[in-house]
């Protein structure tokens, strides 16, 4: 009786309060329910925006709706995660073939043969690992061998935090190995590469901002597209302080897209996915991804737009022998080589 | 006019209890308890493996010392800040009363960034030290300064409520009595002062040791010499090993609270004193 009465003169108090909780369902369940998801990394904002705009035009033209493609960028094994523990991707874009197939096999999600789906193993675009040095090159740097000599500063991200610096450890990693034929050389190589590391940031955007606007270190081991990039702002800006240089060998940097199956199904989103995803392998997906530094695949357009992309020997994972399982075990993991380096004793 | 109260109980499981244990699980202990199941898939030994792997010893070492640095240092600090805004009138004190508070509502990050930009080698300020070769970014020095910059206003804002409400008379009494100030300021004020203190460095150094976005900016993150442990842990989950990451952040977690229980103690004992 006591506790009724108490609960009459709390009325006010109450509904109050209730009318907060149902405020905030509806204000969160207004976020809660995206059209299209796209999960990607870092580098591709840009890129994204425009295809998404072009690819919107496509659709509406031929269906005749419209929907909206929410894009969510990140660090890539961040994102890779973020969909593991349930957010509602439509497609991914990774910047690590790796980070996909951790999606499929924690979540099944994503089914395994996800890389047969699309043309060339779902790869509508690669990348490669280049330097940035300052105006001139005081430095003289020219290839690998340069960035290892005792003091050369070497500005590149942890390859435990970031997938881009994953590429340039490898890149580095495969071209001792392919010149000198031996694993063990490789081994020193990779180890005096990173003695002369003075920064370790956590992702590559860090790592440019270190080199570029610090001024920290001698040359910079980063994406292409990223160094264009870096070089297109310092050009807008009226600074002219940085000189991209190619090295004479480099790993081909394969991005992966895959479209999360499971989710999509459900959300009713499997034919837009697959129409999204098949469209960066058009013509005009392949020139707006020209566009933004990164390499087409399509031969025609690759060889349109040639100029952009010097041309230098490019070695793939597989033919280091490497699976990204085989790799990353061997050199990411705990207890694996980049660990050994920073061994004391 | 009659007025309706609510009698008061002590024990008195009313709606507002209700609520309070509601939230409190909901926010701070489920979440808590899901951290200890996830870690414990990986066993005790996996937890104590912690303590065995050279980088993370390494890490906890950092993150412990530059956290108790940082926590002296801003005991000092933010002793002093609170002292003047109490004691002391001057131009623009509400505005400097205000900018205290910034540390806790600034995106660590942004913080971390724009410490980076000052204190790095090109840096107005890193450029002058650089000068005559001292290193402030991407050093333990750096991460300190990035440290006290997020830690100093617990201890402000802990003791200057207490500094505003120390009687005058005290002190007056301390002086008509025949005490200098250093005197007064150690026998008088300090007691009463202790407990307040104690709490906010506590707080200062619970927060210090859990510090990510800052740091990872200014610290240049290299293994064994300046990485953290919350780096450490980022890591192990770029790697999807979440047992390991989650064991690290228990260990970090029952440190921490050992720490603030200790000074918790410590504070209990000072204000018995008092009374």
């Amino acid at each position: 009786m006591n506790y009724f009465t108490q609960f009459l003169q709390f009325k006010p108090r109450f509904s109050v309060i209730l009318s907060i909780f149902l405020g905030i369902g509806i204000v969160t369940s207004l976020f809660a329910d995206p059209n299209f998801l796209h999960v990607s990394f870092d580098p591709t904002r840009e890129l994204y925006e425009e295809i998404n705009k072009s690819f919107l035009k496509h659709w509406k033209e031929k269906k005749g709706n419209e929907f909206t493609i929410q894009q969510s960028h990140g660090g890539s094994g961040k994102q890779a995660r973020a969909v593991i523990d349930g957010l509602d991707a439509d497609v991914v874009s990774l910047a690590l073939t790796y980070d996909i197939d951790s999606i499929a096999s924690k979540s099944k999600l994503i089914e395994s043969n996800w890389q047969t789906k699309l043309p060339n193993k779902s790869i509508p675009y690669y990348s490669t690992i280049i330097f940035l040095v300052r105006k001139s090159n005081p430095k003289k740097i020219k290839d690998w061998d340069d960035i290892v000599k005792p003091g050369i500063s070497v500005i590149t991200p942890n390859p435990k935090t970031s997938g881009g610096a994953r590429w340039n450890y490898l890149a580095a990693y495969g071209y001792a190995k392919r010149k000198y034929k031996s694993d063990e050389k490789a081994n020193e190589f990779i180890k005096s590469l990173y003695k002369n590391t003075s920064v370790l940031d956590t992702g590559a955007r860090g790592s440019t901002t270190t080199f570029v606007n610090r001024k920290i270190g001698d040359v910079l081991i980063t994406w292409e597209n990223e160094a264009k990039l870096a070089l297109d702002e310092e050009k807008r800006s009226g600074k002219n302080s940085l000189e991209v240089i190619y090295p004479s060998e480099s790993i081909k940097a394969e991005t992966p897209v895959a479209i999360v199956t499971t989710t999509a199904k459900e959300k009713g989103n499997l034919e837009k996915a697959s129409a999204y995803l098949e469209f960066l392998f058009s013509k005009e997906g392949q020139t707006i991804i020209a566009k933004h530094f990164f390499r087409p695949i399509d031969p025609t357009i690759a060889k349109s737009t040639a100029k952009d992309f010097p041309n230098l020997k490019l070695f793939s994972l597989s033919d280091l022998g490497e699976t990204w399982d085989s790799a990353q075990k061997k050199h990411f993991a705990d207890g694996g080589l980049f660990d050994a380096i920073y061994k004391t004793k | 006019m009659q007025i309706k109260t609510r009698p008061y109980k002590k024990i008195h499981f009313g709606i507002s209890l209700g609520l309070t244990v509601f939230y409190s699980s909901a926010i701070v202990i489920i979440p808590l308890l899901g951290l200890l199941i996830h870690s414990l898939g990986i066993g005790i030994s996996g937890i104590l493996e912690v303590f065995t792997d050279e980088r993370i010893r390494s890490a906890l070492y950092l993150s412990f010392t530059v956290g108790f640095v940082s926590a002296l240092l801003n005991l000092f600090i933010g002793f002093l800040f609170a002292w003047v805004l109490v004691r002391y009138q001057f131009p623009f004190k509400k505005f400097f009363d205000t900018l205290i508070d910034l540390p806790f509502t600034l995106p660590t990050a942004v913080a971390g960034i724009a410490l980076t930009t000052i204190y790095s080698e090109t840096g107005i300020i890193g450029s002058f030290f650089a000068e005559w070769g001292i290193q402030i970014a991407y050093t333990p020095v750096g991460i300190v300064i990035a440290l006290v910059f997020i830690g100093f206003p617990f201890v402000v804002r802990t003791v200057q409520p207490v500094i505003e409400e120390l009687p005058k008379e005290l002190e007056e009494s301390a002086r008509c009595l025949g005490a200098t100030p250093f005197q007064t300021f150690t026998r008088v004020l300090l007691p009463e002062l202790w407990p307040s203190l104690l709490a906010g460095t506590g707080m200062a150094f619970a927060r210090s040791i859990g510090e990510y976005g800052s740091v990872v900016f200014i610290s240049g993150n290299l293994p064994g010499k300046t990485e953290i442990l919350p780096l450490l842990i980022v890591t192990k989950l770029e790697q999807y090993e979440y047992e390991k990451a989650t064991s690290i952040a228990i260990v970090m977690l029952l440190s921490s609270f050992f720490f603030m229980f200790l000074i918790n103690l410590l504070q209990e004992r000072a204000s018995k004193k008092l009374t």
